[in-house]
């Protein structure tokens, strides 16, 4: 299979995404976006749609319920420094397990059907799952108002290790290091390549093949005697887990879990990350998430004041032309500049941010050495 | 097999740079961190973050709030009329900025949403350098965003936020309130319902499914119940529902003969608007007069909900009407820039403001836990409400309560409410224990 070639270029590529990664605050700070809490928000965000898109890139399966995973796992965690430990490890244990069993027995159901049953069916239940968290199961969640830590919680483990946090409500900290900050970051940061490569080796693996066999043609794998429910649940239970791990981590820097997490615009959001990135590659979920996360919180904060500043190299008439037409994008309008881009990006580059990288790349390369290329030219969706 | 050997080195190799890379940032954050206090201004400027929903069911409160917050800047800044900073009692304020600093503010949109609004204040904080972080509309999002200040060290002046929790429940030292709570509301609304509508009532609440509205609806059942009123029943409806009507029609039928509304927002212009197409207001129950009780009101409702609102009671932080000095002197210079009155929202975000802004420099500082003292038990006048004190046990603010009714032949678009009753401050004052919740250390976060 000419594996080795592969590796060289997936290794080449597992130490350049180490490397932004963990570079990120000086990368990211030219942009405005090197601070500590949108940095968290970039690696968890990517988590979170690496997973999406071992579902949804390798078997197509769109589904339109993944925030209620997010949201179990920012419960489960947020419970776990409630009742036992404010240590962020056994939190995230609790979430990728509640991930998992929730997408188990949401998978176990909705994978009875295909096409858009299925995301229908995802999308009902996880409509359901929120209207339980904000609702119902208020005594568990604490409804709109988001589950919170108290100054009484037992905190068992703490307690017997005779850990007292005195009279402020303690932040999560890993053996005295506090999940808050650049700390926080590198915490999820290391959890993010981790999860890179974990994908990495799932797309690699014959079972990555496999779940690659029931996007392009599910009957024909039914054919060679192979049963394929087993297949997509497990993908589903893996995309649950990560999607459970997302959540913990959400509510590990910042210890609170709310019941909008796990509404249906949450579950868009990261299908736009997914496919704005590009579905089905490697990279493309993380480039997706890092970009809509980025326009969340810095295109939402612009203002006049700002706007003018930028526009105050024109005359004054100009200025104020310039300021009345961009202020509708940016500010309150961010969800408008988005819109239009994700249509730009779905009409003219299908596969998405990184299909734009890998055609710049073609094009550079014919330019250099006149047609052809060097015979490694990037193709991580191929039908093989 | 061959090929996990090379990734298993590449997992060392990646080791030692994650270890490399932990170490480096380090240590250039930690510099970063070690002035007295997080976010100290160093240069001219001191920077104030402004989190107000801009989307959402509170839209309409937060661009009203960001427009006060403008205009408070300005004022501090010494530019425009000046405002209520000629009325207020405290002449600390020279309109040269604050301790000799010119304010810049920083603006952010919660989405009405606590993980929006969480995510907001904290670029404030961690990027754009806030020493102080105010704005609310919603009390569960201004709850979250208090816990978030007072864990990043930073003060929390709540905006539009009416739930006892805030200052109750949920208080947190490095937070302050000017705007009333629901307990408040309670004690001025219940009188006036008594003298209105009698102690013979049967009680239907609608409620907002959060914070505020179950501190509303509580607060409400206790003043009229302890008058003899019965509440029928009390039903949650979620934060922007848009349609009300599922929740209208079984009033009808529930032999109630007052709705009470723990709306606020479009959810109250919604709500209200449906309540009175469903002839509500004209109807007959138990040989009394049907009523609507909106318990917190304000002017942006009554616009958006039009004839709706005629002769509905319910209380109000403050109305433009007011023709005190202070309150005069605000609404003409908020009118002069934007061409309208302010709202509620406006007012007690801009004072807000001017009592930070007067706290910090009263303290010579911005470090939290001076201009903290500087507020607590802090005793003012001429912003509007008459003679104010910050109570230092909760962080809350105590002055007269406005009881207001829909106009019934209004003279503007503006002029929808008048003021029946102002409930004097000692008729509305309560032990800070009842509430529960406790203050802890300030926290300057450095």
């Amino acid at each position: 299979m000419g594996n080795q070639a592969m590796n060289k270029s997936d290794l080449i590529l597992l130490g350049a995404f180490v490397l932004v990664v963990l570079f990120a605050p000086q990368l990211f700070a030219p942009i405005g976006a090197g601070y500590p809490d949108l940095l968290q928000k970039f690696a968890i965000y990517g988590i979170f749609a690496l997973g999406f898109n071992i579902l949804f890139g390798l078997t197509g399966y769109l589904s339109f319920g993944h925030a209620a995973f997010l949201g179990v796992g920012s419960y489960s965690a947020v419970w776990c420094f409630k009742l036992l430990s404010m240590n962020p490890l056994p939190a995230l244990v609790f979430a990728i397990l509640f991930g998992g069993l929730f997408a188990a027995a949401i998978g176990f159901i909705s994978l009875r059907r295909t096409g858009i049953y299925f995301s229908i069916l995802t999308l009902a239940f996880a409509q359901m799952s929120y209207n339980l968290a904000y609702s119902v199961l208020t005594p568990i969640t604490n409804g709109e108002t988001g589950l919170q830590l108290a100054q009484s919680d037992p905190r068992l483990i703490d307690m017997m290790f005779g850990r007292d946090y005195g009279a402020v409500l303690p932040p999560s900290d890993l053996f005295g290091i506090e999940m808050t900050g650049y700390s926080g970051y590198y915490f999820c940061a290391v959890l993010l390549i981790v999860c890179f490569f974990l994908s990495l080796r799932i797309f690699r693996s014959p079972f990555g093949l496999m779940l690659r066999g029931l996007k392009s043609n599910q009957n024909r794998m039914a054919y060679t005697g192979l049963n394929i429910r087993p297949y997509a649940l497990s993908a589903f239970i893996i995309s649950g887990m990560y999607a459970g791990l997302a959540g913990g981590l959400l509510a590990i820097t910042d210890p609170l879990a709310g019941a909008e997490r796990m509404q249906w615009t949450a579950s868009g959001e990261v299908v736009l990350m997914t496919i704005l990135g590009g579905a089905g590659t490697l990279l493309g979920p993380v480039i997706g998430a890092t970009f809509i996360k980025y326009f969340e919180n810095i295109f939402s904060a612009f203002n006049d004041g700002i706007l003018n500043q930028v526009f105050d190299f024109l005359p004054d008439t100009a200025r104020e032309i310039m300021v009345s037409i961009s202020s509708l994008f940016v500010g309150e309008g961010w969800n408008l500049t988005l819109g239009a881009l994700f249509m730009l990006i779905v009409i003219f580059l299908p596969g998405g941010l990184i299909e734009g990288v890998k055609r710049i790349r073609t094009s550079v390369g014919k330019l250099f050495r006149g047609g052809g290329g060097d015979g490694k030219s990037p193709k991580s969706a191929p039908a093989e | 097999m061959s090929d996990f050997k090379i990734s298993r080195r590449g997992i060392l190799r990646g080791t030692a740079m994650v270890g490399a890379g932990l170490a480096m940032p380090t240590i250039l954050t930690r510099r970063a961190w070690a002035a007295g206090y997080v976010n100290e201004p160093t240069g001219g400027t001191v920077t104030l973050g402004f989190n107000v929903p801009q989307t959402g069911a509170y839209a309409e409160e937060g661009a009203d709030e960001l427009r006060a917050y403008q205009l408070a800047v300005e004022h501090l800044n010494g530019e425009g009329d000046g405002g209520m900073l000629g009325t207020f009692s405290s002449k600390a304020l020279k309109g040269n900025g604050i301790n000799g600093k010119k304010v810049q503010f920083v603006t952010g949109d919660t989405q009405t949403k606590s993980d929006a609004a969480r995510a907001s204040a904290k670029r404030m904080i961690e990027k754009d350098g806030a020493v102080m972080i105010t704005g609310g509309s919603s009390s569960g999002v201004a709850v979250a965003v208090q816990g978030l200040c007072q864990d990043a060290g930073v003060i929390f002046m709540a905006g539009l936020t009416h739930s006892n929790d805030t200052t109750g429940k949920d208080k947190r030292a490095n937070g302050f309130r000017h705007f009333f709570n629901t307990e408040m509301t309670g004690a001025a609304l219940g009188p006036v319902l008594k003298n209105a509508y009698g102690t013979d009532r049967k009680a239907y609440h609608l409620t907002a499914d959060y914070t505020w509205g179950w501190s509303q609806e509580d607060s409400i059942k206790k003043y009229t119940e302890s008058m003899g009123w019965e509440t029928v029943a009390a039903v949650r409806t979620p934060l922007g529902a848009g349609d009300f009507s599922q929740y209208i029609t079984p009033v009808l039928n529930s032999g109630a003969d007052v709705l009470v509304l723990n709306h606020y927002g479009r959810d109250m212009v919604n709500s209200l608007t449906q309540a009175v197409q469903f002839g509500l207001k004209d109807k007959q129950v138990n040989g009394k007069e049907f009523a609507i009780v909106v318990p917190l009101y304000s002017r942006l409702m009554a616009q958006g909900a039009g004839d709706a609102v005629k002769g509905i009671l319910g209380s109000t932080n403050w109305h433009w009407s007011l023709q005190d000095e202070g309150s005069q002197a605000f609404v003409k210079s908020f009118g002069q820039k934007y061409g309208f009155p302010p709202s509620q929202a406006a007012h007690t975000c801009y004072v807000q403001t001017l009592l930070y802004a007067d706290a910090c420099q009263r303290a010579g500082t911005f470090m939290p836990s001076e201009v903290g003292k500087a507020l607590e038990g802090f005793d003012f006048d001429g912003l509007g409400n008459g003679p104010t004190l910050y109570r230092a046990a909760d962080h809350q603010c105590f002055k007269d309560v406005l009881v207001v009714r829909g106009k019934e032949n209004p003279t503007s678009k503006f002029d929808l409410l008048e003021v029946v009753e102002v409930t004097p401050r000692a008729q509305i004052e309560y032990d800070p224990a009842m509430l529960g919740g406790e203050l802890g250390p300030y926290n300057n976060g450095a």
